[in-house]
């Protein structure tokens, strides 16, 4: 182990220490400032005897006489055991809860490495959510990550903890496992989780990392990666099912521009480094499958999207990433309905391997296409119905307004606690397309429409 | 040759070392893990080094040494079904020896398996001559492709046995200037350079995708260029694979370049079981694959998309048509943006280094319909199709535009659609195909002398629809005149019964080019109807109630060109009844 008390510069999280020599790219080391105060860094560059040293945690009270900077040797690593379920540490691994240290069973690099994609096993079974406008139209499968792009004030917290919470996959009994993982976020938002795990007893299954907000920034580059690299280990070693919640990926963008600017790096889209996109893909990245385990590692990322904006530069790359998106609209929230998914601009890429017979039901594809054209088209017509009125529609043209109407009201608005089956949820999607004549249901199979269509006696004539 | 050096800097992939000699491009072997890197930049006795591995715990001081030669492929038999990453390690050999599923640091892997023997039949004899680009013979590497051992020098065949070798034992040898060289049935290229051939033609023949909106509306020529771009859920990727799967090429290269690992686990599953359209033998056995997810090392996704195109051009050498997909050319000018900004490089545009217009000019012209190299006349080709993901799906970004300015065909896939569910989502009035003056020639020989007429004629529709939905947004489509209306009956008729197309049904998800053309005349022969009907005074409700329109909305899943023909007559009828009655 190597001391130095030899640090140059200070800039914000970063340090300059010099006459440095055997210090390697990455590696971890241990800040003791003149009070005694312990912190831990990480090396960001090094070479012609500097190391260029990354701080977690504040600063303030780090001078270049007195403070020793002690390279441990070794990257950053998280020791993992099974004990870890049940447990709450903090934003750097350590215990936050009450309870004893963690004896690890072993220690991993937290960064990983990259998955061979030969390796993986494709995503293809049904994780039922018990919410219609994710089971129904976006369908979620194990190993996959799909986000939540949501705006500040919207409910994504209660629909993230509601997905935890409900999130199975039908008729087996599969050990499963939730790894939680705070970024950045409040203590109000933080222990709203806290209870809603304590009080549904899920705690008991769950590994949680909190890093709140007025923890320092830094930190959030290491807790998703300490999240990740637990559900890897549950996942792979102790073949469970893991689903990862990490919230909110804004604040862990937010912390690596504000790394990369202090490192006075040349700023790509609005002043985010330019390999954010390959950064954030090495967390997302770390979901699937693989050959010769029967874990799954599944996640769901939550964002804030500025300025609700999908064309930010946070939900872009990620959405480039990851596997189709939840979209949350403040529309639809405004009208009072929960979760306010938005279906349109909502997508899940692994849905089709998901569904059909023998996953779900053998007319779910149909189904779900020709909702989203049913509903896509309603809401179109809402802006032309504003402008002439409802009277000059078509008698078709009204049968799709009032579809995109009831399919808000009955198949998006549920509630926090409802748990509705993919039965009940394909149900009100064909209750729905009762509305419309025949001819306009070109996507679903005929024989389908005669074994799930029940159309009322007659319909009532509306003209 | 190797020349030993020692590491004085490290950022991320770049690593600065001292190193005697250094030559730009070779190849570095860096630390003691030995990584791999290549030599982007000497600024005196350094040597500025991108890394295409992790260079976590790598130390100032560890040793790099220069194998001397730039990075470059092995071309060969066993390229075909093969999936390698982005600098041409074999996936498969990489789990072997990593011992799981995770990508392992230092891993050494042959690009083509050294031991596999090969049935190679000589057909060239002794004492003849032969030049760069002749082929010496052939083995068959997969029921579908025959691999043609081209000659990679010029001299006389001195011997030459049929037989079975593995790539690396001799076939026989040829002298040039007076000395012998041996013969084997791999070569080896530096992938940054093209490989030459004697002239580039123009493209004239259409690379005939199965895709309704490609091949009717916006062919691509074999040997032409296209760049689909489009925002992320606009369907790139599943309308590349579409192209890679039905494309009516003998080799496809498919470059998944920075994008989805769980994407390039569903080609590398589903790709073994397509069968060729055909012959029906499985698609892969014509087919590289080559994977360098967003998560693996950047720098080797900058060498991906160099990597894909030599191989490429290495089949069309054999005389071969070749498709590359590359999916996303995007990712890959971020990855040179990336290496450039550890560089510290004075940036251009948006961050991107000021050489991206260049480098995405060079990768596209590496495209083309050419006169391959040797003495006996051999054409080949490869036509390049590129996926750009602009941010926020905002084309005036960079990336986008320099493509746009090299490409020839534009595909332009937009969210609305996507939200619609109507796929392929490409938006038919912002693409565009430069290629129709090429093809008309092709078009009216096999297809038929009014194929382009009718297209024409679809656009003008689909045009003037446009125009008439701005008037229905203020005043609903009742206020127009019934003739206008009967556009929008049409219009909607080619775009959701010609233009989607259901890439997961099993007779749509490929469209030959005939029922192509059937299906368009169907839609137009109704129009046609429609006009005549209400120049007669028949009423548009009475038409849109006719029971044919629903038939014309099952067209695409009529598996044969006669139900097509059964159903133009059937129209017929049904506005004869019409008017009749």
């Amino acid at each position: 182990m190597k001391e130095y008390r030899t640090i140059t510069e200070i800039a914000g999280p970063l340090l300059f220490v010099s006459d440095v020599s055997g210090v390697g790219y990455n590696e971890i080391v241990e800040i003791i400032s003149p009070d005694g105060e312990k912190r831990k860094g990480q090396v960001l560059d090094v070479g012609h005897n500097i190391a260029v040293v990354q701080v977690f945690g504040p600063t303030t009270g780090i001078s270049t006489q007195q403070t020793t900077v002690r390279f441990l040797g070794e990257t950053m690593r998280l020791g993992l055991s099974t004990d870890m379920l049940g447990r709450v540490f903090t934003g750097l691994g350590e215990p936050r809860d009450k309870g004893p240290k963690i004896i690890p069973k072993e220690k991993v690099d937290i960064t990983g490495l990259p998955i061979n994609p030969y390796s993986r096993e494709s995503p293809n079974e049904f994780i039922q959510t018990g919410v219609s406008t994710i089971d129904g139209t976006n369908t979620l499968v194990r190993g996959q990550k799909l986000p939540i792009f949501s705006g500040a004030g919207l409910p994504h917290n209660q629909l993230a903890v509601q997905i935890a919470r409900q999130a199975k996959v039908l008729g087996t009994g599969e050990k499963f496992a939730v790894v939680f993982a705070a970024v950045g976020i409040t203590h109000e938002e933080a222990s709203f989780f806290m209870r809603d795990f304590e009080k549904t007893g899920a705690l008991e299954n769950a590994v949680l990392f909190l890093n709140l907000a007025d923890d320092p920034s830094v930190e959030r580059i290491i807790t998703p990666r300490l999240a990740l690299t637990t559900a890897e280990y549950l996942a792979y070693e102790q073949d469970m099912h893991v689903l990862t919640l990490i919230t909110d990926m804004t604040n862990y963008c937010e912390a690596l521009r504000e790394i990369s600017s202090a490192r006075q790096e040349v700023p790509g889209r609005r002043g985010y480094p330019g390999y954010m996109y390959t950064d954030l893909s090495t967390i997302y990245e770390r979901a699937g499958r693989v050959r010769g385990s029967k874990g799954s590692v599944t996640q769901i990322p939550v964002l804030t999207m500025p300025g609700d904006d999908k064309t930010h530069p946070i939900p872009d790359l990620t959405g480039y990433i990851t596997e189709g998106q939840i979209l949350l609209s403040r529309d639809i929230h405004r009208k009072n309905i929960y979760p306010p998914v938005d279906v349109l601009p909502s997508l899940s890429r692994l849905m089709n391997s998901g569904i059909g017979d023998g996953k779900t039901r053998e007319d779910h594809k149909g189904v779900s296409d020709q909702i989203y054209a049913g509903y896509a088209s309603g809401r179109d017509l809402r802006s032309l119905s504003a402008v002439v009125g409802e009277e000059a529609l078509s008698a078709t043209d009204r049968k799709f307004l009032r579809v995109a109407d009831e399919f808000e009201k009955k198949f998006v608005q549920q509630g926090p606690y409802e748990n509705r089956g993919i039965e009940e949820t394909l149900g009100i999607a064909w209750d729905l397309l009762a509305i419309l004549p025949d001819e306009e249901l070109k996507r679903v199979k005929k024989e389908h429409m005669a074994k799930y269509l029940k159309r009322k006696e007659k319909p009532k004539k509306e003209d | 040759m190797a020349k030993k050096g020692k590491i004085v800097r490290i950022s991320g992939p770049v690593v600065e070392a001292e190193l005697p000699d250094a030559r730009l491009y070779d190849v570095v072997k860096v630390g003691d893990a030995r990584l791999l890197g290549e030599i982007i930049k000497i600024s005196g006795n350094i040597s500025i080094i991108q890394v295409y591995e992790d260079t976590s715990g790598l130390q100032p001081g560890e040793s790099a040494v220069s194998t001397g030669q730039p990075l470059s492929v092995e071309l060969g038999p066993g390229l075909l079904q093969s999936i390698y990453d982005g600098i041409q390690r074999p996936l498969k050999v990489i789990e072997e020896k990593s011992g799981g599923f995770y990508i392992a640091r230092g891993v050494e892997a042959d690009p083509i398996d050294k031991k596999k023997k090969w049935e190679f039949k000589a057909t060239v004899k002794k004492g003849d001559r032969v030049k760069i680009g002749d082929i010496l013979g052939t083995v068959q590497e997969t029921e579908l492709i025959e691999h043609r051992i081209l000659a990679a020098m010029e001299g006389r065949i001195e011997d030459i046995k049929s037989g079975k070798y593995t790539i690396e034992e001799d076939v026989g040898s040829i002298s040039f200037e007076g000395k012998k060289y041996p013969i084997k049935l791999y070569q080896r290229w530096f992938v940054r350079k093209a490989r030459p051939v004697i002239e580039k033609f123009p493209p004239n023949m259409p690379l005939v995708t199965g895709q309704r909106i490609v091949d009717t509306f916006f062919p691509i020529a074999k040997g032409g260029t296209a760049c689909i771009p489009g925002p992320f859920g606009s369907g790139k990727t599943v309308t590349q694979q579409s192209l890679a799967k039905y494309s009516d090429t003998q080799i496809v290269v498919y470059i998944g370049c920075g994008e989805r690992g769980n994407e390039m686990t569903e080609v590398l599953k589903e790709f073994p079981h397509l069968e060729d359209p055909n012959t029906g033998k499985p698609l892969m056995q014509r087919t590289v694959l080559i994977a360098n997810t967003s998560n693996m090392p950047v720098a080797a996704r900058e060498a991906s998309i160099y990597t894909g195109v030599t191989i490429a051009e290495y089949f069309r050498d054999m005389g071969y048509d070749v498709a590359l997909m590359a999916d996303s050319t995007s990712r890959w000018a971020e990855a040179m943006r990336e290496i450039g900004g550890r560089l510290e490089e004075m940036p251009g545009e948006e961050g991107y280094p000021a050489y991206l217009a260049r480098r995405l000019a060079e990768f596209y012209e590496r495209a083309g319909r050419v006169r391959c190299l040797g003495t006996k006349e051999r054409y080949g080709s490869v036509s390049i199709i590129g996926a750009v993901s602009p941010p926020g799906g905002d084309l005036s970004e960079p990336v986008s535009q320099n493509t746009l300015r090299v490409t020839k065909v534009f595909l332009a896939l937009d969210a609305p659609l996507a939200y619609r569910r109507h796929f392929p989502a490409i938006n038919w009035l912002k693409s565009y195909t430069l290629y129709h003056d090429n093809l008309e020639e092709w078009f009216t020989e096999n297809v038929s002398s009014d194929f382009l007429k009718q297209v024409k004629a679809s656009m003008a529709l689909l045009q003037k629809e446009a125009e008439l939905q701005e008037v229905v947004q203020l005043v609903g489509p009742d206020a127009l005149p019934e003739k206008e209306q009967a556009i929008l009956l049409v219009t909607k008729m080619i775009r959701e019964d010609f233009l989607q197309q259901n890439a997961f049904s099993d007779v749509d998800a490929r469209c030959e080019l005939d029922k192509q053309y059937q299906m368009l005349k169907t839609i137009l022969k109704f129009s046609e109807k429609t006009n005549e009907a209400l120049d007669l005074g028949v009423q548009l409700k009475k038409i849109q109630e006719l029971a044919v329109i629903g038939k014309v909305g099952r067209m695409k899943e009529m598996p044969q060109l006669k139900d097509l023909e059964v159903l133009q007559k059937e129209i017929d009828n049904s506005f004869e009844g019409l008017t009749r009655g």
